[in-house]
């Protein structure tokens, strides 16, 4: 009866329930958050209308860009840094200070440079993915074995396809850590970026209800937003534990 | 052709330089001469750190010598990757994320052969080394022997016409090494290839190997060279034989002092 | 070690070196309506820095991240010891962490807004928010990871569970928490700054928002130089600290 699955459900049923009371009892108050079962089917609601769709595929489509953009790009330079002792051990610091930089500073500069478009918020989308992504590759390719480079090398592989084919595959669990913090980090890029100056999104969407104490229209989005980067982290999760049981890590 | 050897070392040495610190070189090995005949089992036996394995990647051509020549059927290795050439490595080099059959069939990607021809390879291999009701598991399901077999199924595939052992069996039990000693010579009978086989176990060496050179203290030069006289057919009952005992007395004799020197200039290094 | 963090910094002077060349080079090319070069902006910064308007919003910003960092190393020691010692706590609680770690947190703030109103108590949450988990993972990891021979050395001895902890545990699991609360300070700043620039009239996070607003382009270069520095150096600090601990283990 110890199945930690099941004492999850039940805590995450407790917490639900405590709320459900709260609300409902009167201790918080409708205007600070309505009672978890009028959130969901708010949500329901609202995605059956079709009212917001367009804000939220907006977002989400916005922050996959950035998503792919980040993992690409992340990934490349991550190789091309691993052969580069020095400039990697130039970079070391940059890596450590950069999620302590609020690159939300440099949002105004971006619209100036790429225009008001979506551009901009996915360039920060990605700005944000792209350091979680290079750190944790990095991190997996050191810990590729020097003797399967050998091998590489044996079988008379070029540098192309030795990433393709041995120390991409050899770091592939690292590099799905890294692909779990760039699907939040996009998603903050873009949110926020939205929050900030935008005129559609969700991140639009919800500083407008906000502002507006429609919370019949705040809460479900925070839920879908919550929602859908749990639901894509869990699946990556997933992945990656059945990738590390394969190699009988874990 | 017969007249080729099928590798040919020629006044070889080896320096490595600490940080391009021409100051600060170290003398790994040479100079060597070698030749390895067409279809022998060749052993080099050494003290730790006489530059065994230094001579085996010059051989692979995954290292260039500072000196000398190093040729492989008749042409000049010099750092590029002959082909016929397969390598096993002490350490486990089975890729974890790909099946045994993968793994095997890893050696033959650039080869262009039909398909069933690839497919009747990986079928030969697999069952030469045991590992047909393996096939389908992954690397970490299986023991470090297993592990070993499957690396020396990949190098089999390819068919080289040398294999180049790097101590394959160093990591693994004694009762395991000589089990391995007798697919190892069993494979060496059916594929006909050379055999090179670093080792600092010199009963593997004096079980296994038509010769066997032995190596000295760095830098690593040949001092002597043992001939077994073993016939073509043997497995590892040979070990109880009288001249057994023999071939690993005079092994030992060579390499006592060597083994000696290279302890005490660990010693003095400390 | 004296080697290593001597690195640190030459590789911090190279890195500033290729900044600010980027940075003058971006500057030519885009120009004054979005730009400041580094020498104006570390003009204006020094200027502004000795306003009293400043002064007042440093200390406020000071204030929240103090508080936030306080409370996020409490709680989150509290909670990767509670977990790291027990294995079903950790199976049961951990991957809830992980999935709160995962959550896109700056949605959350019109909720922090709600529940905490507009100010100091709000920002705190944001930053706390933002730093407790990490600090709790790594702490899950570093404690579970403490190797077993030194608790039964500690049990053969006969300490008490507290002397298990300040004794045996908490040293030999130093250097990976530490490495947890180099992250979590970072990310505590940086909640601290998204709260005071989303729910909050006060502090530099305010202050950057409403440059941001006002297209106060001079406003808005000196004060990501600021945070940015004081941001770096403290990370490059904490990071030579960190590998001067994993050097000695």
């Amino acid at each position: 009866m110890r199945s930690p699955l099941l004492w999850r459900l039940l805590v995450l049923a407790g917490f639900i329930g405590l709320l459900e009371a709260l609300c409902l009892g009167g201790v918080i108050k409708p205007l600070t958050m309505q009672p978890p079962h009028k959130i969901v089917t708010d949500l329901v609601k609202m995605l059956s209308s079709g009212s917001l769709n367009g804000a939220i595929a907006k977002t989400l489509g916005n922050a996959l860009i950035a998503f792919i953009i980040a993992m690409i790009l992340g990934v490349t330079s991550a190789i091309i840094i691993h052969r580069l002792r020095r400039v990697r051990d130039t970079l070391e610091p940059l890596f450590a200070t950069y999620y302590a930089i609020p690159v939300f500073a440099f949002y105004p500069l971006l619209i100036i440079l790429l225009g008001l478009g979506d551009a901009p918020q996915i360039f920060i989308g990605a700005m944000l993915g792209i350091v979680a992504v290079i750190v944790n590759t990095l991190n997996g390719l050191d810990r590729v074995p020097n003797v399967l480079l050998k091998t590489a090398r044996v079988n008379q592989m070029g540098p192309v396809e030795t990433a393709l084919r041995v120390t991409l595959p050899c770091a592939s669990p690292y590099i799905l850590t890294g692909a779990k913090l760039a699907v939040a980090y996009s998603l903050i890029g873009i949110i926020g970026a939205e929050f900030i100056m935008s005129s559609g999104g969700m991140g639009y969407e919800i500083s407008f209800a906000y502002n507006n104490f429609d919370n019949a229209t705040m809460y479900p989005l925070i839920l879908l937003i919550l929602v859908v980067s749990i639901t894509i982290n869990m699946a990556i999760a997933r992945w990656e534990k059945a990738l590390m049981a394969k190699r009988g890590l874990r | 052709m017969t007249q080729i050897a099928q590798v040919s070392l020629r006044q070889v040495d080896k320096m490595f330089s600490r940080g391009g610190n021409p100051a600060d070189t170290v003398h790994a090995l040479g100079p060597i001469d070698l030749e390895l005949r067409h279809g022998e089992f060749f052993a080099v036996v050494g003290p730790s750190g006489c530059g065994k394995s230094t001579l085996l990647e010059l051989v692979a051509g995954l290292s260039t010598a500072t000196r000398g020549e190093v040729a492989f059927e008749g042409k000049p290795i010099e750092g590029r990757i002959p082909d016929g050439v397969g390598v096993v490595f002490q350490e486990d080099a089975s890729f974890p994320w790909l099946s045994v059959r993968d793994n095997i069939a890893f050696g033959l990607r650039r080869m262009k052969l039909p398909p069933e021809e690839k497919a009747k390879r990986i079928e030969k291999a697999l069952a030469m080394m045991g590992l047909v009701p393996f096939a389908e598991s992954y690397p970490s399901q299986l023991s470090g022997g297993m592990r070993q077999r499957v690396c020396i199924a990949r190098t089999l595939v390819t068919e080289p016409r040398l294999i180049l052992l790097d101590e394959p069996f160093g990591a693994l039990d004694q009762q395991t090494r000589l089990l391995m000693g007798d697919e190892v010579l069993n494979l060496w009978r059916k594929t006909g290839a050379t055999v090179f086989l670093i080792t600092h176990a010199l009963d593997e060496a004096a079980m296994l190997a038509d010769r066997i050179g032995v190596m000295s203290a760095r830098p690593g030069r040949l001092i002597d060279i043992v001939e077994t006289g073993w016939p073509r057919d043997r497995d590892s009952r040979i070990v109880q034989e009288e001249s057994f005992g023999a071939i690993t007395a005079r092994l030992w004799r060579s390499l006592r002092e060597e083994s000696m020197k290279s302890i005490g200039k660990a010693g003095t290094t400390i | 070690m004296n080697r290593q963090s001597g690195s640190i910094l030459r590789n911090t002077l190279t890195l500033i070196v290729v900044v600010l060349v980027a940075w003058q080079a971006l500057y030519w090319i885009v120009g004054d309506i979005a730009l400041r070069s580094p020498l104006q902006t570390f003009a204006f910064a020094g200027k502004f820095m000795s306003t009293p308007q400043f002064a007042q919003h440093l200390a406020e910003t000071s204030k929240a991240f103090g508080l936030a960092l306080l409370l996020a190393v409490a709680i989150g020691l509290t909670i990767g010891f509670t977990l790291g010692a027990s294995r079903f706590l950790s199976d049961v609680f951990e991957p809830m962490l992980i999935a709160l770690y995962s959550i896109p947190k700056i949605t959350l703030y019109p909720i922090l807004l709600l529940a905490f109103g507009l100010g100091m108590s709000s920002k705190v949450a944001f930053g706390t928010i933002h730093g407790v988990i990490p600090i709790a993972l790594f702490t899950i990891t570093a404690v579970r990871n403490v190797k077993r021979v030194y608790l039964k050395t500690g049990q053969v001895m006969g300490l008490s569970p507290l002397d298990m902890i300040a004794r045996i545990i908490f040293p030999a699991a130093l250097p990976e928490i530490f490495a947890g609360l180099r992250i979590g300070f970072s990310l505590t700043l940086i909640g601290t700054l998204l709260g005071e620039m989303f729910a909050s009239q006060r502090g530099l996070g305010f202050l950057l928002m409403s440059a941001i607003g006002l297209h106060n382009v001079d406003l808005i270069m000196a004060l990501t130089l600021l945070l940015t520095v004081f941001a770096g150096t403290a990370s490059v600090v904490l990071l030579a600290l960190n590998q001067r601990l994993y050097a000695r283990s």
